[in-house]
């Protein structure tokens, strides 16, 4: 018992709060075309890298930053912010992993992913970004054996340009909403993989986000291409320090699956919540897409929302080819003065689709939480499915949760259905784990296990650990 | 749109007697409307009908003076029979007979609002629409413990003489505490292309009861719009239903606030569409206090290329806890060209409180198809006979058995 209370109290603050002392290199501040040339110029990026960036930026400049979300946030000075920072000691790129600085090893460790002792285990291939820069890949020889492509972005765009060039804004094209325009003019880098036709990706791929550097934002691309008949399985971290200022994140990740092809794609979001006033903390404004493009191809999002200030991401799938399959799981928990408005898109365009939506949001503390999604059929898509659940769960009476599905049915043939609930932890069921001697902080942690179980079980076991624990966590102090 | 509203409204304002500072708050209503204009699918809450298109298609110029010196025929055999009822007869927009012969006049009483301007709580560019364009508005009150014989129904008709016309109509109604009221909306249209627009407030007292039923069944090419705002105290119960089949276009919106402890709301649609007509209806239920209840249902079946659209938003605050708050919404797709959208939306700020919704959309289950044809009915009929017990399941919820009868006759629905 001691050793799971200490466990508890080491946990109970944000324990990835810190910050590594470490010298950069940054792009001046602020955001104009110099300061994308300089980005791109960083990066050593042909020609046609920067001319995507700067039609971007054209279409940044002409967009407005929507207000449509439950959680309001001050205005965001954009010119205010840093677009690139890298440890100084990334400018020429470590060959392997023992050049790499140790004080980035010593991050990496502290945050529970040593990348030195992976090259040893097996297990997952890990990519770390660092603010702004991608700064060591795990295990890459023994994916490209199989043809698979796993590396940093910017390195992509050297060295398989065609592949970038053929995926990259396919899925988010530059003229997509505001922050996705803002990622495809900044981005700086992120995660390439490419699993070839037939190939069943080995081992977990992973990559690792953390923001260290102060006012500054982190805009990373994440492409994920699937050819035909492959299967990968993706998982993605991050953390952030404790800072008092508010630090934004505006990601975008795509998805292409081929024919027959699956991805699999799960997040741990832990980015720093701020603090217990509200103050400081990530916005998390990502946008998440995947297209299945070719026919029985299958993309399933899971996702486990426990950090940031706020919280603003639909991952989505866009059902293209006939037979093809979307899933979404969400576990989304807010506390103290968290914001959270997240959901799903599923857009049914072929035939025989199917997608699935299981959501579930828990909400405590003065925190305030929001499902929003949409389940669109269209004309086309004969003999489609969706089935969406979204439960919500409230702690006291100082915090909200919303539900707020947009369902759009256009097709005679197809079906949708609905439902979504919103209560409290029952009376009996806390009564009945208190009878066995679980303190009330335990039988809350162990009912909103069980509600959340449905998608726990969809995260590859090391997740799913991490994210049970998280789970607990992210509620403490909330009872009573 | 600018100088014909404005000259419009200098005709309007001509046949009526108000105080300059009446006319100047009509003013501003006006001013409102022409700055903000009809609503259009850039707002949350038109983001599914457009009704600035709608209009701009199916209408063109809208003129929005009537003249309303001269009465109307009220045509007798136009009544509902074999039910005894009091009425209110509109036509053309002009209300040309209120009439509560059955009940106990000392226990109604009407006030005519017409030189009064009553803010209507509902900050919309079509509220103030109406603000600035109605013409005569009355009250209806009934008095402490009165509960009517018979049900009141309100005719709207409009007839040929009519044409690109906007009608603006407002109505008041007043239970005091103990009373109660059953309302029937029917609508006979023999115009083509008018804008109706229609404001109800209700204010329940204790304990009073409220049967609000909305029948829109008659085919006409007319665009309507209906808003009703709902009061309640202590106690009292609202039940509205809905049918939405007859009209071009129809918007019907209900917002209720349950205010008192223990008030509850019902709210049932169907929605029965063809031919290219396109009608939602939006619920807004606000629950503001402890111990409230709502409960909504509400059915489409959508032939041709029809379009149906619900959007339920059910709100609880913080202090409203216990809750309960139901809402359920299920289409039938009959044709592949036909549409349903929803946005059934929950807001809680409440912990102790049983909340969901649920909605779903698809075609006619081919097994129960082949399980009738099976027993000997062709297709047809086995079609009919699942419709008809798909809308019979809400048209059972009606708990007024005189009422109930009298739409199941409407609608051609068996037992």
């Amino acid at each position: 018992m001691d050793n799971r209370q200490k466990e508890i109290d080491n946990l109970k603050d944000y324990k990835y709060g810190f910050t590594t002392d470490i010298e950069n290199t940054r792009a001046p501040k602020g955001l104009n075309e110099d300061v994308i040339k300089f980005i791109s110029n960083v990066k050593k990026e042909p020609q046609w890298m920067l001319d995507f960036r700067l039609k971007a930026y054209e279409r940044f400049k002409q967009l407005k930053e929507p207000d449509w979300q439950k959680p309001k946030y001050p205005k965001i000075d954009y010119q205010d912010l840093y677009y690139y920072s890298a440890p100084k000691s990334m400018k020429d790129k470590p060959k392997n992993l023992d050049d790499l600085d140790p004080k980035l090893l010593e991050t990496y460790k502290k945050l529970g992913i040593p990348l030195q002792e992976q090259k040893r285990l097996n297990g997952i291939a890990v990519d770390a970004v660092f603010d702004s820069v991608s700064v060591a890949t795990t295990f890459r020889e023994e994916l490209t054996k199989q043809g698979i492509i796993f590396c940093p972005i910017s390195e992509a765009i050297q060295n398989h340009p065609e592949l970038v060039k053929k995926y990259l804004g396919s899925v988010i094209p530059v003229t997509d909403h505001f922050f996705a325009t803002l990622n495809s003019a900044v981005f700086t880098d992120g995660s390439f993989a490419y699993i070839p036709e037939g190939v069943r990706c080995p081992m977990e791929l992973s990559t690792y986000f953390r923001i260290n550097a102060a006012n500054t934002g982190q805009f990373e691309r994440t492409l994920i291409v699937a050819d035909k008949g492959s299967y990968v399985s993706y998982l993605e971290g991050c953390t952030a320090p404790m800072r008092d200022e508010n630090q934004l994140h505006a990601a975008n990740v795509e998805l292409v699956a081929l024919d027959d092809a699956e991805i699999k794609y799960s997040t741990v979001q832990n980015w720093y919540p701020g603090d217990k006033d509200g103050k400081g903390g990530i916005y998390n404004f990502v946008t998440k897409r995947g297209l299945c493009k070719g026919k029985n191809s299958k993309i399933s999002w899971t996702q486990v929302e426990t950090g940031s200030a706020i919280t603003w991401k639909y991952p989505s799938c866009i059902l293209k080819g006939d037979n093809s399959v979307g899933e979404f799981y969400s576990i989304a928990i807010t506390n103290n003065h968290q914001k959270a408005d997240t959901g799903t898109k599923m857009i049914h365009l072929g035939k025989n689709t199917k997608s699935k939506i299981i959501s579930k949001g828990i909400s405590a503390g003065f925190s305030d939480m929001t499902y929003r999604g949409l389940v669109d059929i269209s004309s086309k898509a004969a003999n489609s499915n969706n089935y969406t659940q979204c439960d919500s769960l409230l702690m006291g009476n100082k915090c909200g949760a919303h539900t707020v599905p947009y369902i759009k049915n256009k097709n005679s043939e197809s079906n949708i259905a609905h439902e979504a609930t919103t209560s409290k932890i029952s009376e009996d069921q806390l009564h009945y784990c208190k009878q066995r001697g679980l303190s009330a902080e335990e039988a809350v942690g162990l009912i909103v296990n069980g509600f959340c179980k449905e998608v726990l079980q969809q995260l590859p076991m090391e997740f799913a650990v991490e994210a049970q624990k998280l789970v607990g966590i992210s509620l403490e102090g909330s009872v009573g | 749109m600018k100088e014909q509203l404005q000259k419009d409204f200098d005709n309007t304002i001509r046949n009526l007697t108000l105080s300059q500072n009446d006319i100047e708050i009509k003013k501003f209503y006006l001013d409102n409307f022409i700055n903000k204009g009809f609503p259009n699918r850039k707002e949350e809450d038109w983001k599914f009908s457009d009704l600035n298109q709608i209009i701009k298609k199916n209408i063109g110029e809208l003129s929005f003076y009537s003249d309303y010196t001269s009465t109307n025929k009220v045509d007798s055999s136009a009544f509902v029979d074999g039910l005894e009822h009091n009425k209110i007869v509109f036509i053309n927009g002009r209300i040309e007979k209120i009439d509560f012969d059955y009940e106990k006049k000392d226990q109604i009483e009407i006030i005519d609002q017409s030189e009064t301007i009553s803010k209507f709580n509902n900050n919309s560019s079509l509220s103030d629409l109406n603000s600035a364009f109605t013409n005569k508005s009355f009250k209806i009150a009934v008095k402490k413990g009165y509960q009517l014989t018979k049900p009141l129904i309100i005719y709207h008709t409009t007839n040929s003489k009519i044409w690109s016309k906007n009608i603006n109509l407002r109505l008041n109604f007043e239970l005091y505490e103990n009373s109660s009221l059953r309302l029937i909306d029917l609508f006979r249209d023999t115009s083509e292309k008018n804008f109706l627009n229609i404001f109800y407030n209700f204010e329940l007292k204790e304990n009073s009861i409220l049967k609000n039923y909305k029948v829109d069944k008659f085919e006409n090419k007319n665009i309507k719009y209906s808003f009703n705002n709902i009061e309640q105290d202590k106690n009292s119960i609202s039940e509205t239903f809905i049918l939405s089949s007859g009209s071009n276009f129809c918007k019907n919106e209900i917002n209720c606030n349950l205010n008192g402890k223990y008030s509850s709301a019902f709210i049932n649609g169907i929605f029965s569409l063809n031919n290219n007509k396109h009608h939602e209806i939006r619920t807004i239920i606000n629950h503001l206090t402890e111990n409230t209840k709502s409960y909504q249902l509400i059915k489409s079946v959508l032939e041709e290329s029809s379009r149906a659209i619900y959007q339920g938003k059910i709100f609880v605050n913080s202090k409203a806890q216990k809750t309960d708050g139901y809402q359920l919404s299920k289409a039938i797709l009959l044709n592949k060209d036909s549409e349903f959208n929803a946005k059934p939306e929950l807001e809680i700020y409440a912990d102790d409180v049983k909340c969901s919704h649920g909605s779903a959309s698809g075609s006619l289950n081919e097994d129960s198809i082949f399980y009738l044809m099976s027993r000997g009915l062709n297709y047809q009929q086995s079609r009919e006979l699942l419709i008809n017990g798909f809308l019979l399941d809400v048209v059972e919820k009606i708990t007024d058995s005189e009422v109930k009868n009298l739409i199941k006759n409407m609608i051609g629905i068996k037992e």
